[in-house]
């Protein structure tokens, strides 16, 4: 249907009552395309990397996210474990192959597989790229180390997040993306932001955590 | 079934709505709810007004230059692997959807929610040609059962209460224990979350709407909080983004900048649940996702609002803080309003789009008390729109005879302040004199219309004017 685009353009144009822009025109279009340039952060986000921590678990809480720091990988398996038995959950779980090197020999307990997830898994467990202080968010991106159907398709998800990864704002979150994305080429098919468990207020107004998305999303906060 | 809209019919819409007990209940939480968690999440981000200039200025920038960014949007959706297909009218977008199912080989379509969609009439269309489309989002679904049109742009069932949604439950929901407890919010949930898992996994072509196409990167942005629209997306072979001309920001960063308001001003949350940018179809060595990406641009009237007095109202990001704020949709609900959009944007946006001819009552459904404008998050100036439609509306000779006469004798008085300030004299005495010891009037000639449902409080007696002449006699500083 390009008659229908060369309309629309052109009835765009004349609605402003110019013609298509010029490489003048076009030029601060470009530079605010490849400046990323910053609108208002908040000024909440002005911490230090302990106060952002501090930040992101209370906000993350606050959402009806779980969180939990450990003091290092070696010590999230048997961390999984113990959530899943505090939430009464069977011990069998999808694993992002991203977390491959996960030694699930330290909680002999946990069925781990690796790959997508798909009904009826019960519960999955992702890495994130970064988490955002400001609202408490998790920013997760697709790709085949981390498929998307863990995010969702599980009633249960679990995210291992290293503190280094916790940033400020939104924005600080996307330009570690971006570095990512340089570095592989392209952007991700699908890049989430995450903030606590799915939720609806369409009956009544009345809140409702676990509706289509995850019933429960539990953070696991590694420390180093 | 096809919903035409009824929004000429608006004061007859809102007599049934105001008998309606069911649906005041319904309002009266809407009134307590999302309103008081706005206030309590813009106390919480100081920095809320500053970005409201900020957003505006965003969209004026992208409006202004809407015709390179789109061109600069439709080349990076194509380098991310997806396709771009312009529609001019429902009627175009609506067969470019048809023929990406068909393609598909689509019998199940699963849809999150979008008010473009129903905007351009999609549901029907493709109910007419033999396509199973599932809504994904609870209120759409619910709504959807019981073929209604949404009331609310971010709560469509809002007019439903839990007793008539286990009803419809029951009623569609075949091969379950028809004596299974529905009492609750929870077991509705559920119930829906089970059924529609099924349609997910099952479905050929997922259809979405957007928050924001982004011009940098080609992306497209939804915002949702129940996860529908990221099973809806991913889990079909083919993803369709249904989203009109104005969706669009120039970077991320201004999408991020806009999001800060969005969720603030429409549900009262600092953040919806999952804020997801999509980008293509699946890479080649991806476990999941859809396999082809489509964005159906919809002009369908916007670019006729460009460059003319309309062009602010492109800047609505559908929050529906108006809505949520506005003393006339609080006491009348969405189905009043007769189409798509209701509440002060839907009075702005719905004569933009079906004319002022199919929706001339709407610009009047308003006490001009300015709260929309107050919480609008983009600065809309929707009265001073209303009031340009309201204007139209006389000129082109709509409106009751009775009220053109009213209007026509207030102009020649308002307009000659000495006749003005003697009729007024007249009148105010009068009014008292009538109103007696009760001090309000419940008949007034010419005013029936005021009357009906209230009494007017009675004037002192005494005009503005000659008040203003008495108390300056005293002297300043009493």
């Amino acid at each position: 249907m390009s008659a229908a685009r060369e309309q629309i353009l052109s009835g765009i144009r004349k609605a402003l009552g110019r013609g298509p822009l010029d490489e003048t025109g076009l030029a601060p279009i470009r530079q605010r395309l490849q400046g990323h340039s910053r609108h208002i952060i908040p000024a909440r986000v002005n911490l230090d990397a302990e106060g952002l921590v501090e930040l992101f678990i209370s906000k993350a809480r606050g959402v009806s996210a779980t969180v939990e720091a450990v003091a290092d990988m070696a010590a999230v398996p048997q961390a999984v474990a113990r959530y899943l038995t505090q939430e009464n959950l069977p011990a069998r779980l999808v694993q992002a192959p991203g977390l491959a090197d996960m030694d699930w020999s330290l909680a002999p307990t946990i069925a781990a597989r690796s790959g997508l997830a798909e009904e009826p898994d019960e519960v999955g467990l992702t890495p994130a790229v970064a988490g955002v202080a400001e609202t408490g968010t998790l920013l997760l991106t697709s790709g085949p180390e981390t498929p998307t159907t863990l995010n969702f398709v599980p009633p249960t998800h679990i995210v291992v997040l290293r503190r280094d990864q916790i940033v400020g704002a939104y924005e600080d979150a996307w330009d570690r993306l971006r570095v990512n994305t340089l570095l592989a080429g392209r952007q991700p098919r699908a890049a989430n932001f995450i903030t606590g468990p799915s939720r609806t207020g369409d009956i009544e107004q009345k809140i409702q955590i676990g509706v289509h998305g995850p019933l429960r999303l539990h953070i696991v906060i590694v420390e180093c | 079934m096809k919903h035409h809209p009824t929004s000429a019919k608006f004061p007859s819409n809102a007599r049934t709505a105001l008998a309606d007990p069911v649906l005041q209940g319904a309002l009266r939480n809407l009134k307590k709810g999302f309103p008081v968690k706005r206030a309590e999440v813009v106390a919480d981000l100081p920095e809320f007004e500053a970005l409201r200039d900020v957003a505006r200025d965003i969209k004026d920038h992208t409006l202004n230059h809407l015709d390179a960014y789109l061109e600069i949007y439709e080349a990076n959706v194509v380098r991310s692997g997806g396709q771009v297909h312009w529609a001019r009218t429902a009627e175009e977008a609506c067969e470019t959807v048809m023929t990406i199912c068909r393609d598909a080989g689509a019998r199940i379509v699963t849809k999150g929610k979008s008010m473009v969609a129903e905007e351009i009439g999609l549901n029907a269309y493709l109910d007419t040609r033999g396509i199973e489309r599932v809504e994904t989002d609870l209120g759409e679904y619910i709504i959807q059962l019981r073929d209604e049109p949404p009331s609310h742009i971010i709560v469509p069932a809002v007019h439903v209460t839990k007793e008539q949604i286990g009803e419809t439950f029951r009623a569609a929901h075949n091969g379950l224990d028809p004596n299974r407890d529905l009492s609750e919010a929870r077991e509705i949930t559920d119930e829906a979350r089970d059924r529609l898992r099924q349609k997910f996994f099952a479905a050929e072509v997922g259809i979405t709407g957007a928050n924001f196409l982004v011009a940098e990167n080609g992306s497209s942005i939804i915002v949702t909080n129940e996860g529908n629209g990221d099973l809806t997306q991913t889990l079909a072979k083919v993803h369709i983004v249904v989203a009109s001309l104005e969706k669009l920001v120039p970077t991320m960063e201004d999408a991020m900048a806009v999001l800060r308001l969005l969720a603030r001003s429409s549900t009262g949350q600092e953040f919806s649940v999952y804020t997801t940018v999509s980008n293509g179809p699946r890479r080649p060595a991806d476990l999941d996702g859809p396999e082809s990406y489509h964005v159906v641009l919809v002009d369908n009237g916007r670019t006729a609002m460009l460059g003319t007095e309309n062009q602010d109202m492109l800047r609505c990001i559908r929050c529906a803080a108006c809505m949520n704020h506005c003393p006339v949709y609080s006491a009348v609900g969405g189905h009043a309003y007769g189409w798509v959009y209701p509440g002060p944007m839907g009075a702005v946006l719905t004569p933009s789009l079906i004319g002022i001819e199919n929706s001339g009552h709407l610009p009047h459904a308003s006490t001009f008390c300015g709260q929309c404008e107050q919480v609008c998050p983009m600065k809309i100036p929707l009265t001073k729109m209303m009031r340009h439609y309201r204007n139209q509306a006389y000129a082109s000779g709509h409106g009751s005879k009775i009220s053109r006469i009213a209007l026509g004798m207030w102009s020649y008085l308002a307009t000659h302040p000495g006749l003005y300030r003697r009729v007024m004299k007249i009148v105010a005495r009068g009014l008292r004199w009538f109103a007696g010891r009760r001090g309000s009037l419940s008949r007034v000639p010419l005013a029936g219309g005021w009357t009906e449902m209230r009494d007017l409080p009675a004037p002192e007696g005494e005009t503005f004017m000659e008040r203003y002449r008495r108390e300056r006699g005293r002297g300043p500083g009493q």
